[in-house]
């Protein structure tokens, strides 16, 4: 096989590999789970989940700061 | 209820004196760091600072410590502190490891204080981000795999199922250093101070900017990026803009970074298919830079009036647009025709400043403002005015020093290439240091700006760690860990 069919081949894998993750990455099967995974820099506090929707109050991180 | 939720009340204990001990130094060699950085730029001003302590002072002896001190020891800290902070709060658990935690923090001091004596003494292996001699090679490396088998012993142990897209950059910027660092570092020692590089030629060079650009893809872009997704959400107290787009985003960062290093090479003994694709890859990379970015800024959507409260929060979103407008610069000067202007002018310094001091440096500078309230058990920083002069010292310091060496790359660029009619060169090449003087001058300034800032950090943290602790509601406080 010479190079330039070697770089075609290349090409068309790397495309389809890019396609696969944004599918995976997008699927709305997997939307809740990923909504929920969001949320892991929250989950040790004490309040837990955030939704993006909630109204703002500031982050007191109390649990954080008594470790 | 999500398995990624620990039952109420049941907080796991965390390591923070590792974190404490780096966020500290991450000040400490960042003043250093900026002080020598200031100082060399003095020395393009005023040629006599060369001579302060002849040959140790020499400006081609203190740039390899500027930007080792400020990339591997000031960005270097920051990376470990935060990554040990995130991987524990995001995983649940306190860090894999036993003594490796703290061996990693001494080994790592100790290679950065090597670094500060080998290099003013001219001992160097002369590869650009890489000049250490082989025995320190070797210790990074060892330091470097510590670090990687409790970062990934930690991911192992923890109590939450999913792994947070954080500790996904940084995994990826800790698997990939380590590959470059001893792929790079490859050498033939001929004495405990001398060794020559594994690989000649044109293939050396090309693994030199394999692994250079790569220190600036890996070490100063996905490790920082992984900073951004832990501490914009949490500054911001709101999750990711979009989760999906941040794996989107992962993958197609890590995979095309590393094949942009070529367009360091242009025009030069590579061959020329070589010099094409690093440029592609170059550009392609735009896509994946900009999307963490708009990921990272529309993070504050229904959130903006933050920013006019929060100093810490400007810092961390203030970098992020250095760092959209660095990554469109980036694959705007690798296209070959705009490189033939560009290389090596002062425009490729205004560019890596763009990136190190308003991505690297402010992103780092916001987290670290996070976190010591939190390590020190305040509520907030000893003064949070402060941070507002810090975030806007570094903002006007960033921007006198990237305009300046816009005006002195370009006017150099053109210079350079300006031919009379017969075919005479127009300017003599003194004629272009010359023009360039006033830049210079600019550029210590707004150097200087920057260094004032880490100083007023400094300081701020001095107060912060020694204010009396808080006692309220702090009756079930659990004991300080270790």
């Amino acid at each position: 096989m010479d190079k330039g069919t070697l770089g075609a081949i290349s090409t068309v894998l790397v495309a389809v590999a890019f396609a696969a993750v944004c599918w995976w990455a997008f699927a709305p099967k997997r939307k809740k789970r990923f909504e929920e995974d969001a949320n892991l820099p929250f989950a040790d506090e004490q309040n837990g989940q955030k939704q993006q929707a909630e109204k703002d109050t500031p982050s007191t991180d109390d649990v954080a700061r008594r470790n | 209820m999500s398995s990624n939720l620990v039952a109420a009340g049941d907080h796991p204990v965390y390591d923070y004196k590792v974190v404490r001990q780096f966020a500290i130094m991450t000040i400490v060699w960042g003043i250093v760091g900026m002080g020598v950085g200031v100082l060399i730029a003095a020395q393009l001003v005023w040629p006599q600072l060369n001579d302060i302590f002849q040959p140790y002072t020499h400006f081609g002896r203190l740039r390899p410590l500027h930007t080792n001190a400020v990339i591997f020891a000031f960005g270097g800290c920051a990376l470990f502190g935060t990554s040990y902070y995130v991987v524990q709060r995001t995983c649940q658990t306190k860090l894999w490891g036993g003594w490796l935690v703290p061996f990693t923090f001494w080994g790592w001091q100790l290679v950065i204080v090597l670094a500060a004596i080998t290099l003013p003494l001219g001992l160097t292996s002369a590869k650009e981000y890489a000049e250490l001699e082989w025995p320190i090679d070797i210790l990074i490396a060892i330091v470097w795999v510590s670090y990687a088998a409790v970062f990934f012993g930690t991911i192992v142990k923890r109590k939450t199922s999913h792994i947070y897209v954080a500790n996904w950059f940084y995994g990826g910027f800790i698997l990939t250093v380590a590959v470059l660092h001893i792929v790079n570092s490859a050498a033939i020692p001929v004495s405990w101070f001398k060794s020559y590089s594994a690989y000649a030629g044109a293939a050396d060079a090309m693994v030199q900017w394999w692994y250079g650009h790569n220190a600036v893809g890996f070490f100063l872009t996905a490790g920082f990026l992984g900073m951004m997704y832990y501490f914009v959400p949490k500054q911001a107290d709101r999750p990711v803009y979009s989760y999906q787009l941040s794996i989107v985003h992962f993958w197609a960062l890590i995979s095309i970074y590393i094949w942009a290093g070529a367009h360091h090479l242009h025009y030069s003994a590579l061959p020329d298919w070589a010099q094409s694709l690093g440029m592609v890859m170059s550009l392609i990379l735009l896509a994946p830079s900009w999307g963490g970015m708009i990921n990272g800024i529309m993070t504050l959507s229904g959130a903006w009036h933050k920013l006019r409260t929060d100093p810490t929060l400007r810092f961390l979103v203030v970098s992020l647009s250095f760092y959209g407008m660095s990554t469109f610069e980036g694959p705007m000067m690798s296209i070959k025709t705009v490189n033939a202007l560009s290389h090596n002018t002062d425009w490729t310094i205004g560019h890596v400043h763009s990136g190190a001091l308003g991505w690297v440096a402010m992103i780092s500078i916001g987290a670290v403002y996070h976190l010591l309230p939190i390590l020190f058990g305040r509520k907030e920083m000893y003064s949070v005015k402060w941070i507002n002069v810090h975030f806007w010292l570094a903002t006007i310091g960033t921007v006198l020093y990237i305009a300046s060496m816009w005006v002195n790359g370009i006017m150099q660029g053109l210079m350079w290439r300006a031919f009379n009619d017969d075919g005479t060169l127009t300017y003599s090449f003194v004629e272009a240091v010359q023009a360039s003087y006033p830049g210079y001058f600019v550029r210590f300034l707004g150097g200087a700006f920057f260094l004032t800032g880490m100083v007023l950090m400094a300081y701020n943290a001095y107060c912060t760690a020694k204010a009396p602790k808080q006692q309220d509601a702090q009756a079930d406080a659990e004991p300080q860990t270790v």
